[in-house]
């Protein structure tokens, strides 16, 4: 017996043949994505960037501390976007995840569908193409935020409330209704108690990624933050963009601290 | 003697067991809203006349137009799609080795700090205002965007690599370095085939978030379906804006039904 064939290999040869070949298709595909994508690409920006990049930082500091006066109604307006906004998601997911989850929808071929179509299609818009839509339907404000963010609100709790709600425990539900509990009372003594700790969590989460969405907003024109941002830019005013995106930056980790706070202590 | 029991339950409270502190809690919570409602200025007569507008929309999303945009839309959709495929793939070659240096239970100090101190940063900075800057440095186009993606897809595949890693079982590590084994021997047949499973499913989800993401960064020039979307609401052409949003709700349910049956294969 010769030494090779005492060699222990993981994989056959075909096994191997078809891994290698599998690579190749995805550097092939690679390039020619690269290719088409750069097309249109004008090299000498790109090589220009480094200067680019040193000439950008050296307009944008110091921040100007001064406008940070200024900056407190916005901020106000961006946090009463994300709240009020996650409120309203909250208020038009609920009853959609109990229309979408399995053990509690009451129509299976008719509801639950649709319920599942309004999640997918809230979930695949990002709530600035929403808030796009509405600054052009309703006009420029808070309004349009607060619509957008409940809007896009509603696909990620919708779906995060139905899985839990597919997932209680069917013995509490029946013990409930064996004490001859009318549907309403089913929902309240044997679904909610069970849903409740998953719900909190869940609102807290999507509040916390709300005050994220809701400070670049007003880049579209739904209020906020995102609106100073916006006018900062477009007059190259470069000290004022650092000290709003410092601010974004801190409202952005207070909101995380707050929402990992609550949630370690909901679970 | 017969004992008497009550005839009424209450349920106890789950969360703030305390009596003081759930009015103090609602009496917050009611002033916050009265607060922030207060402050929305809401201009109802434009309200009025954008919910015509609105129903010209819904019309358009219900008898879309794909013909008449067609090339701008198909120029969109390769850009977005050319774009996602390659920064997701950039991403993952970067995240790797940055993830293997955020797991507390392989690299050394300074690496690690260096390591999370790079994912803080791709974390904490939103996909819209990296693009912002990235436009500023590199020019419009979909570079500009690709650059934005890798950047955050950095954040996310390292923190979530580096996680899994650290929760990984150490006996396996343990019998391969009894074998005599390097670093990277460990890392090919210890940590690699224990976290390789997961790594996969992440990258997909990341593919699918990426390629939502895509459709975003475009309203800010770089590149993308975003920048035709925007293009047609400020053209009040909501038949081609219908279109568009179908395609990209059609594509994110392709991409995320996909990559769900890809992961329940793998596993």
């Amino acid at each position: 017996m010769r030494l090779e064939d005492l060699n222990w290999q993981y994989r056959s040869r075909l096994q191997r043949l078809a891994i290698w070949f599998a690579w190749l298709l995805t550097v092939a595909l690679f390039v020619w994505c690269w290719n088409l994508m750069t097309r249109d690409t004008i090299w000498l920006f790109v090589w220009d960037a480094p200067t680019q990049a040193a000439d950008l930082g050296s307009r944008m500091m110091p921040p100007r501390w001064s406008y940070l006066p200024e900056l407190m109604q916005p901020l106000w307006d961006t946090l009463n976007i994300a709240t009020l906004g996650t409120l309203g998601g909250v208020i038009l997911a609920v009853p959609v995840a109990f229309m979408a989850a399995r053990n509690t929808t009451p129509s299976r071929l008719l509801l639950r569908p649709i319920a599942l179509g309004i999640i997918v299609t809230s979930r695949s818009i990002n709530s600035l193409i929403w808030a796009l839509l509405l600054v052009a339907i309703i006009g420029p404000g808070l309004l349009a935020g607060i619509i957008a963010i409940a809007l896009r609100s509603i696909g990620f709790i919708g779906k995060l409330l139905y899985e839990a709600i597919e997932e209680i425990d069917e013995k509490q539900v029946e013990a409930v209704r064996a004490t001859g509990a009318s549907g309403f009372q089913v929902m309240h003594y044997g679904i909610v108690p069970q849903i409740l700790p998953a719900f909190f969590g869940i609102t807290v989460f999507r509040w916390d990624i709300n005050i994220r969405e809701s400070t670049i907003l007003g880049l579209v024109g739904a209020g906020g933050i995102g609106l100073k941002l916006q006018s900062s830019l477009n007059v190259l005013a470069w000290p004022q963009v650092t000290m709003i995106l410092l601010l974004i930056l801190l409202t952005v980790v207070a909101s995380e601290w707050i929402s990992a706070k609550v949630r370690s202590a909901i679970i | 003697m017969t004992s008497r029991y009550p005839t009424h339950w209450r349920k106890p409270p789950q969360i703030l067991t305390h009596p003081v502190w759930r009015p103090i809690i609602w009496i917050l919570a009611a002033v916050y809203l009265v607060l922030a409602i207060g402050s929305l200025e809401v201009n109802w007569v434009r309200v009025s006349e954008g919910l015509e507008r609105g129903w010209r929309f819904v019309q358009g999303f219900l008898v879309p137009d794909f013909s008449s945009r067609w090339t701008d839309i198909s120029i969109g959709l390769v850009e977005s799609l050319t774009m996602t495929l390659t920064s997701t793939i950039v991403g993952i070659l970067i995240s790797v080795p940055i993830g293997i240096g955020a797991a507390r239970n392989l690299s050394p100090a300074w690496m690690y700090m260096i390591c999370r101190s790079i994912i803080a940063i791709s974390r904490s900075l939103q996909e819209i205002i990296v693009a912002i800057f990235f436009v500023a440095l590199f020019g419009f186009g979909p570079f500009a965007g690709f650059l934005t993606l890798s950047f955050a897809t950095i954040g996310f595949l390292s923190k979530l690599l580096a996680e899994d890693i650290e929760d990984i079982d150490e006996s396996q590590v343990e019998a391969i370095r009894a074998t005599g084994a390097g670093f990277w021997q460990i890392i090919n047949y210890a940590i690699q085939p224990q976290v390789m499973p997961r790594l996969v499913g992440l990258s997909l989800y990341r593919l699918d978030i990426n390629f939502r993401e895509s459709s975003v960064i475009g309203i800010v020039g770089a590149g993308g379906i975003g920048a035709t979307l925007n293009t047609a609401i400020d053209r009040y052409e909501y038949d081609s804006a219908g279109a568009i949003l179908i395609i990209i709700i059609m594509i994110v349910f392709a991409v995320e039904y996909s990559s769900s049956y890809i992961r329940r294969w793998l596993q």
